[in-house]
């Protein structure tokens, strides 16, 4: 199998997908927090208990008619899988620890997931392509209307979906964005712009949630109260804010153009420079390079490439998705040097591909 | 730069003290900084989420602002949970604890969300009846609103729609027997 198919392969659905603004969109997701009524929440609950809630979830779920989606325990996944779905956003990298007990139940087409056990009894969630907030929770809400027909949800008309934590009291809502900012990023923008942000009650984390570093200039945000307000006046009140920042970054793109273009094309030329040369390759460094041939590509500087070509290798240069394609596990050392041979073979594909394209258009 | 201390290992931790307007400056090793206990005040666990919580519920106790604020009965009915456990975790043991903690946990959740009252979906299974009482309230307010500028055509039709949902109320819990 080549190069190409074994990518095909293993990308998963919403990232190969396109949606709005996906050039600086990477994904939309949903996610709501609920529990079975009484069971004590994960943390508390007895292994029986524990046991339960799955068989519930299971019920609910592919037994009563769910046929396109799978019930996978995370115990009796092989390690690798476990990082994929953490890599494709697919389960939380907590559900991957102390698995005991702990499953997902994934869509086949991979845009719905619920884990089960983590911490709450299930989290379910939905992911799209680009900038599709709305079409995000209604494949989630349907998914929770369908479960709530079986499930005797913990639910108090006062506060709303009781989950173990109290800050996901309510609507149990956590809707995010995923922003591609390499302008902003630059330009320092960001520093000034995140304070800001969270006054506004939205969250700006790193591309992995909580604690985690903005690498390849990726940044997700989110809500932070989950109480006191409906599940669309959250998502309108985040898809606003989303909106200000695409626009600002996008009128930053323009500018950097009009006023250092031959610097840009510099820049964004040397970083696809060492992608194509590169013999190893650690997954930051190739992450931050990613990013700015994708900048380059999209404002039309660098010809050759196309963006998919680029969005797909920031996901396949991951840990788990590199050793799924190479098909054995790799320390880090031999990861960075299989990383340095992927990347210069994707790219020296894509070029081609776009070659022949370009080619077939003016014929 | 060195760690002053040792001479040895580079210097990380830069303190500035002001003290009586008089001003010294150190620069330690981790290590140097850790023995000479200038480190008491940078707990790796100082600022994560359960502590702020535990504090924020340590100082709720302090300020009693009526009987609610008793020592809580000590263990959740239902799982067992205690509000100590609540306290050093941040989580709750299961839904009833909610119900059982409520004098400390909605004081806490005005703070942390600024908000008690939820208004977003319902589930489909407690739905009729929640979605009964969320349209009275609603129309009791636009009842009130409507007395209070006279306009009391309005008001009277505001209260049949009212009455009628409260027949349907009352139905819905005799039919699901409630």
């Amino acid at each position: 199998m080549g190069l190409k198919e074994a990518a095909n392969k293993i990308l998963c659905r919403w990232m190969k997908g396109t949606g709005p603004n996906d050039n600086i969109v990477v994904g939309s997701r949903i996610r709501l927090a609920r529990n079975i009524a009484k069971v004590p929440f994960p943390a508390t609950a007895s292994e029986g208990q524990l046991a339960h809630v799955g068989d519930l979830v299971r019920m609910a779920t592919v037994a009563n008619g769910q046929s396109n989606m799978d019930y996978l325990a995370i115990a009796e996944m092989p390690r690798l899988e476990r990082e994929l779905l953490v890599e494709k956003h697919l389960i939380s990298p907590q559900q991957t620890r102390d698995v005991k007990h702990k499953a997902v139940v994934l869509g086949r087409d991979e845009l719905v997931s619920i884990m089960v056990n983590e911490e709450d009894h299930l989290r379910i969630q939905s992911i799209c392509p680009g900038f599709q907030l709305e079409s995000a929770w209604e494949q989630c809400n349907q998914v929770d209307d369908t479960l709530g027909d079986s499930l005797e949800y913990a639910f108090s008309p006062e506060l709303g979906y009781l989950t173990a934590c109290p800050t996901n009291v309510g609507t149990g809502l956590r809707a995010s964005v995923m922003l591609h900012l390499p302008v902003l990023t630059m330009t320092q923008q960001m520093q000034r712009a995140i304070p800001a942000i969270n006054k506004l009650g939205l969250a700006v984390r790193g591309l992995y949630g909580e604690g985690t570093e903005a690498v390849g200039n990726v940044y997700q945000i989110s809500n932070q109260l989950t109480l006191g307000h409906s599940e669309q006046e959250i998502i309108q009140h985040l898809a606003t804010v989303a909106r200000q920042i695409i626009d600002q970054e996008e009128s930053g793109r323009k500018q950097l153009l009009e006023v250092g273009k031959a610097q840009l094309e510099d820049r964004t030329y040397r970083s696809l420079g060492v992608l194509s040369q590169a013999r190893v390759i650690s997954s930051q460094e190739a992450m931050q390079l990613l990013s700015e041939v994708w900048l380059g590509v999209d404002l039309g500087l660098i010809k050759e490439l196309d963006p998919k070509t680029l969005k797909s290798l920031v996901v396949l240069i991951r840990p788990a998705h590199l050793q799924k394609i190479i098909g054995k596990e790799m320390d880090t050392g031999e990861r960075d040097g299989f990383r340095g041979d992927l990347v210069r073979e994707y790219i020296r594909m894509g070029a081609k591909e776009k070659d022949s394209e370009l080619k077939e258009g003016e014929s | 730069m060195v760690c002053e201390e040792c001479r040895k290992r580079p210097a990380v931790i830069h303190i500035t003290k002001i003290v009586n307007n008089r001003k010294t400056e150190a620069h330690l090793c981790q290590e140097c900084a850790q023995s000479r206990g200038e480190l008491t005040f940078v707990s790796p666990t100082a600022f994560t989420f359960q502590n702020f919580l535990a504090g924020m519920l340590q100082h709720s106790q302090a300020t009693p602002t009526g009987p609610s604020v008793e020592t809580p009965t000590a263990y959740c009915p239902n799982c067992g949970f205690s509000y100590n456990q609540f306290k050093e975790s941040g989580q709750l043991g299961c839904s009833v604890c909610y119900e059982h903690f409520q004098g400390q946990i909605k004081p806490l959740l005005k703070r942390i969300q600024g908000s008690v009252a939820h208004t977003g979906k319902i589930p489909s299974q407690h739905g009729v009846a929640i979605e009964c009482r969320r349209q009275i309230e609603m129309l009791r307010e636009q009842q009130r609103t409507a007395i209070s500028q006279e306009k009391y055509e309005d008001a009277a039709k505001l209260r049949d729609k009212i009455r009628a949902l409260e027949k349907e109320l009352q139905e819905t819990k005799e039919r699901d027997g409630r």
